[in-house]
């Protein structure tokens, strides 16, 4: 018989203003219990102003294989960055 | 730190490598971090699995030597102070467990593992503390040596692993100053009692802390393949060394000698000269028959089991709510 409680993600706002950040993992039977021990495992240290939780089997995450098809398209499109484009000095500040 | 005799195999040679293994060693040769669900060797899964179970094993079986002053501290504060690095323990045993549960084991199997003896932790922690000293020397020797080790494996090359180590070594550096400052008291405006106390801590607690980097190079089989794969950065004779340097002179500003009257200052190698600790004692104590170990993994065996009642409680409890919330959700539809 496994009771063994299910694993959660735990994100946390450091700050007012920040995005909630993922910092770790742990196990907790509930959400309730999840954000107890998170508040526990992972903000000892004033590190957080909120805490998310959510079960880890209920993320769906890019797989590693699919990394080249995902993200290289953008390699090539350097012109979506400011500094693609020279503007001359004489206009100023842009 | 509190990972001693890993087991590993021996290093491959790039000939040696399939294609595979090839492009992850390159990888780790140009500093990538390898995450949770990439392909890696399935001795480099083991060997972590292994090493940082191991290390969180340590960590939680550590805090039983402290957890036994807490109620004895001399003082609120130093009781408030000791409860919050064992705490801290605890944490950084959680921290441990959740990275390696990424590698593909579960948290009870690793347990499982611990309390039927197949897993081990430190040898340090099966050293008994036996009056208010060896608190502060448990603090600055030992948390001093865990973060030698530690420091390094910030950069070991499994991202889950590395930023464990980040988090802990951000917080360990108050062990170690905690227990450094209970030994300032005592040698410094303490009795001459205390003092002695602290000297006898020290003699006690130098050559087991000095084991904790495991045996010397010369005789450490695992080394090869796990620095290779940055799973371990520096070899145990460079942290001892390390920790030596480091130590002597903080022993001497506490007016306290170091129990090895080898101790030399080497002026060429920029070092000090110092015996090599009872190896055989070592190996005896890992094997189980050190001052302690029984009692560890009673208290160990005995926490799970009690608490056993609690944790299948409060799973049930959490079914019970979930399927109570489903129902209302069907009913309301």
């Amino acid at each position: 018989m496994s009771s063994e409680w299910p694993l959660w993600e735990v994100f946390i706002r450091g700050q007012h203003g920040l995005n909630h950040r993922h910092v770790g993992s742990l196990h907790a039977p509930d959400a309730e219990m999840a954000i107890c021990n998170a508040r526990d495992v992972y903000t000892r240290r004033n590190e957080g102003v909120s805490i998310w939780v959510v079960k880890s089997n209920e993320i769906t995450a890019s797989a590693p294989s699919e990394k080249g098809p995902l993200f290289e398209p953008s390699n090539s499109k350097i012109y979506r960055h400011p500094t693609f484009f020279d503007i001359p000095a004489e206009v100023g500040h842009m | 730190m509190y990972a001693q005799m890993v087991k590993a195999e021996g290093a491959k040679s790039r000939e040696e490598m399939s294609e595979q293994e090839r492009v992850f060693q390159d990888r780790i040769d140009r500093g990538e971090k390898i995450e949770p669900k990439e392909w890696m060797p399935e001795g480099y899964r083991k060997t972590l699995i292994r090493q940082i179970g191991q290390h969180a094993h340590s960590e939680i079986v550590g805090q039983l030597p402290e957890g036994n002053w807490i109620t004895r501290a001399p003082t609120l504060e130093r009781k408030a102070i000791l409860l919050a690095k064992v705490q801290d323990e605890a944490g950084h045993g959680l921290y441990l467990y959740s990275a390696a549960e990424t590698l593909g084991v579960s948290r009870d199997e690793l347990l499982a593992l611990l309390h039927n003896g197949k897993m081990k932790y430190s040898s340090i922690f099966n050293y008994p503390t036996l009056n208010w000293a060896d608190i502060g020397t448990v603090g600055w020797l030992v948390d001093g040596a865990a973060i030698m080790n530690q420091v390094q494996l910030q950069k070991t090359s499994y991202g889950p692993y590395s930023r464990a180590m980040i988090r802990i070594c951000k917080e360990e550096s108050f062990h170690q100053r905690q227990g450094y400052d209970i030994l300032l008291k005592m040698c410094l405006q303490g009795t001459h009692e205390q003092k002695e106390m602290a000297q006898d801590a020290l003699n006690r607690f130098w050559y087991p802390s000095l084991m904790m980097f495991g045996p010397s190079d010369k005789d450490s089989v695992h080394s090869a393949q796990s620095m290779q794969w940055k799973i371990k950065i520096n070899t145990n004779d460079e942290l001892r060394q390390k920790f030596v340097d480091q130590t002597v002179p903080q022993a001497e500003y506490l007016g306290l000698t170091i129990p090895d009257p080898n101790l030399k200052w080497n002026e060429a190698k920029g070092g000090y000269d110092f015996s090599e600790p009872d190896w055989n004692e070592f190996f005896d104590v890992i094997n189980g028959n050190g001052p302690c170990n029984v009692e560890r993994m009673e208290a160990r065996v005995t926490a799970w089991e009690d608490g056993a009642w609690f944790r299948e409680g409060l799973m049930a409890h959490a079914k019970k709510q979930d399927a109570r919330r489903a129902a209302a959700r069907v009913a309301a539809e």
